[in-house]
């Protein structure tokens, strides 16, 4: 993950884009997080008969290659599927701005790389006003906690844990083994009681009946 | 320093700290097959194990036909997401209650009634609706798949500890209002984005009050609020409905258990980042009319007028969802009609849910114009609506009475809400398509879709007959 991300800007000036219609639950059937992208905005992206809605703006050819989404508030609300993080990348979205995210996505979109970037709800107009014409360039400077747009310099505020995991890239699971093992030892020879009760047997009798 | 049931079981399970996020223990994890494939597959890929399969329980719910265990309808893609959790669950060692298991049902049904979730823990699912839990007492937070796979390798989630919104709700509730109205009528007032960033602690009169079951609907519609979580602090009602839970501690683990569930209150002077009170005295119950559960409205009002806001985003968001739900501004609730009635999900599919709804159902028939579907949370609560005669009543109204499955509230099996129909739903989002594509939802209360199926319209529980079913 580079410290900046330059895109060309799509504006989806919506509030509460839920993850359903970022990715409907009949792709959520499939195994993979690969390719998800063809069915990102599925439902808002095609007719009954699969054919490009021509009012929707990943279809407008102007934002073909588009990578940074600017919306309003609460995207990302609902569902905690990862897939609709998995769906904006595979697509090619690097980064989304907006005024509020819904929590289980933001957390879902750090572990992706994918940038997700709260700014006010007048610097969000601006934007998504500005990149209507599909002529808008944004970059989003993680290293100095800025957006860059029309040549205006915007301030971002972002948890430091969640810029440290977005630039490195590196696997949270490998980095929490090497740092924190043994604190994971520690802690599970203290539990109480009630809370480390060996289930695995009664379970076992519950599932074979 | 006083501190808050959040702050107790936080400081008791955070194991280390950086910056604003905590790696925090996390004590029962629950799996099911439509979030966990990915975070298996890397899993073999990367040589890793499951660490704690003694903590971990694996359910099918999500896309598990609900009208046959002999001859399911089954589609090839559900087929091969259950056939992958079985095959997983034996490669990990992840215990897993399966299709055919007599205890299978819906992640947040199984959970608080196995006794696998507890006061005191902290439990994480890959399910959003995972804030349910926090009705027993406990720090539950729905997650995603690459954090499914975290907790299955370390047992640990890195989490941002969330804000603390307290809401007192006070009052004694009219008739025909429940758990589920006070969720909607709460998310009506702060907004699907009124929770981002906070966990929900409720308190007052009304909640202690409350059943257990209630509670979890309370919980469980938090995260529609936006809300990164839920809870209450327990009390004797909460040790009885998990005292004899299979999962439960025994003898004198269970003593101890609850001496420490007791010390799970949150301190006199506690401090909350936002507070909000509530009269439940003054809700009549709910009925949403658009495409998120904020939309919402009492049954004895109206769909909103768009042309009366003046903001323009707002506006235009109900312009748009009045046209999705094929509603006319101002029209009474009603007056809506409704083809489908839905009795399921994990937000209302207990079996207190199922009796509210009996209730209203017992000596009437189902409108001609409407098909209606029960799906009870688990096969136990199937069992036991069962023993006490509830699928008679079901039956005889002209309901369809299934087995147990996420079904119809997020339509991966073939219980779909067919193009342009509209339904009266128990279940937790009315999004665009979220039934099937196409589909209308309202969310309701058990006991409003129950009298929308008789009726085939909305209509007033303070209208409606409610018969003793016991």
């Amino acid at each position: 993950m580079p410290e900046k991300i330059e895109g060309r800007a799509i504006p989806l000036p919506l509030d509460n884009v839920d993850t359903d219609q970022i990715i409907p639950a009949q792709f959520l059937r499939l195994l993979e997080k690969k390719g998800l992208g063809k069915y990102l905005f599925y439902r808002w992206r095609y007719d009954e008969r699969e054919r490009p809605k021509s009012d929707f703006v990943l279809n407008d050819p102007r934002f073909k290659d588009g990578s940074v989404l600017v919306a309003k508030k609460n995207f990302g609300i609902g569902s905690s599927r990862e897939n609709a993080v998995w769906a904006l990348t595979d697509y090619g979205i690097r980064a989304v701005i907006a005024e509020s995210f819904g929590d289980i996505f933001y957390g879902n979109s750090i572990k992706n790389g994918l940038a997700c970037i709260k700014l006010d709800e007048k610097t969000v107009n601006e934007i998504i006003e500005k990149a209507k014409d599909g002529n808008l360039s944004v970059t989003v400077d993680l290293l100095n906690k800025k957006v860059i747009f029309d040549g205006k310099q915007v301030s971002f505020e972002i948890e430091e844990y969640a810029r440290r995991r977005l630039m490195s890239g590196q696997s949270e699971i490998d980095y929490t083994l090497s740092h924190y093992l043994d604190k994971i030892e520690e802690h599970e020879k203290n539990m109480k009681a009630f809370m480390k009760t060996n289930l695995s047997e009664t379970l076992k009798k519950l599932i074979e009946g | 320093m006083p501190y808050t049931i959040t702050d107790k079981i936080w400081q008791s399970h955070e194991i280390a700290r950086e910056d604003e996020f905590s790696l925090l223990y996390i004590d029962r994890h629950l799996t099911h097959e439509v979030t966990s494939p990915v975070a298996f597959s890397d899993m073999r890929q990367r040589g890793y194990r499951v660490r704690r399969p003694d903590l971990s329980l694996a359910v099918m719910d999500h896309n598990v036909p609900t009208d046959s265990k002999e001859n399911p309808t089954m589609d090839d893609l559900s087929k091969k997401q259950m056939d992958a959790l079985w095959d997983n669950s034996k490669t990990f060692n992840v215990p897993l209650l399966d299709f055919y298991s007599p205890y299978q049902g819906i992640i947040h049904v199984i959970g608080p009634e196995l006794g696998f979730s507890l006061p005191g823990l902290t439990i994480a699912a890959g399910d959003s609706h995972t804030s349910t839990h926090g009705a027993l007492g406990s720090v539950a937070f729905g997650i995603g798949t690459s954090e499914v796979e975290h907790v299955f390798v370390t047992q640990t989630l890195w989490i941002k500890k969330p804000k603390q919104f307290r809401i007192k709700i006070n009052g004694k509730t009219r008739k025909g209002v429940s758990a589920k109205d006070l969720a909607l009528y709460i998310i009506g007032k702060i907004g699907t984005g009124g929770g981002i960033g906070h966990i929900i602690e409720y308190s007052g009169e009304t909640v202690s009050d409350m059943e257990v079951e209630g509670r979890m609907t309370l919980c469980n519609m938090s995260i529609e609020a936006g809300a990164r979580s839920a809870i209450i602090e327990p009390d004797e009602k909460v040790f009885s409905y998990v005292k004899d839970a299979p999962l439960a501690p025994k003898g004198q683990e269970w003593e101890e258990a609850v001496d420490y569930w007791k010390s799970l209150k949150s301190d006199p002077n506690a401090r909350y980042d936002k507070e909000l009170e509530v009269d439940a005295s003054s809700i009549k119950p709910m009925v949403t009319w658009g495409t998120n559960p904020s939309m919402v409205a009492r049954v004895d009002g109206n769909v909103p007028d768009p042309s009366e806001i003046k903001d323009q985003t707002l506006k235009d968001e109900y312009e748009r969802a009045l046209k999705y739900m094929g509603l006319k501004p101002g029209q009474k609730i009603t007056d809506i009609n409704v083809d489908y009635v839905f009795i399921g999900s994990c937000t209302n599919a207990r079996l207190s849910d199922l009796i509210e709804a009996a209730k209203v159902l017992k000596g009437k028939k189902v409108s001609k114009n409407v098909k209606a579907l029960a799906v009870p949370g688990s096969e136990w609560v199937k069992r036991k609506a069962e023993r006490m005669g509830l699928h008679r009543i079901y039956i005889d109204a002209g309901f369809e009475w299934r087995h147990s499955g996420c079904s119809m509230c997020i339509a991966m099996n073939s219980d779909r809400l067919p193009p342009g129909k509209r339904s009266a739903s128990t279940s937790n989002r009315n999004f665009e398509n979220r039934q099937g594509p196409g589909g209308r939802t309202h969310l309701v209360s058990p006991a409003m879709a129950a009298a929308a199926a008789v009726y085939g319209h909305f209509v007033d529980l303070a209208d409606v007959d409610i018969a003793e079913v016991l």
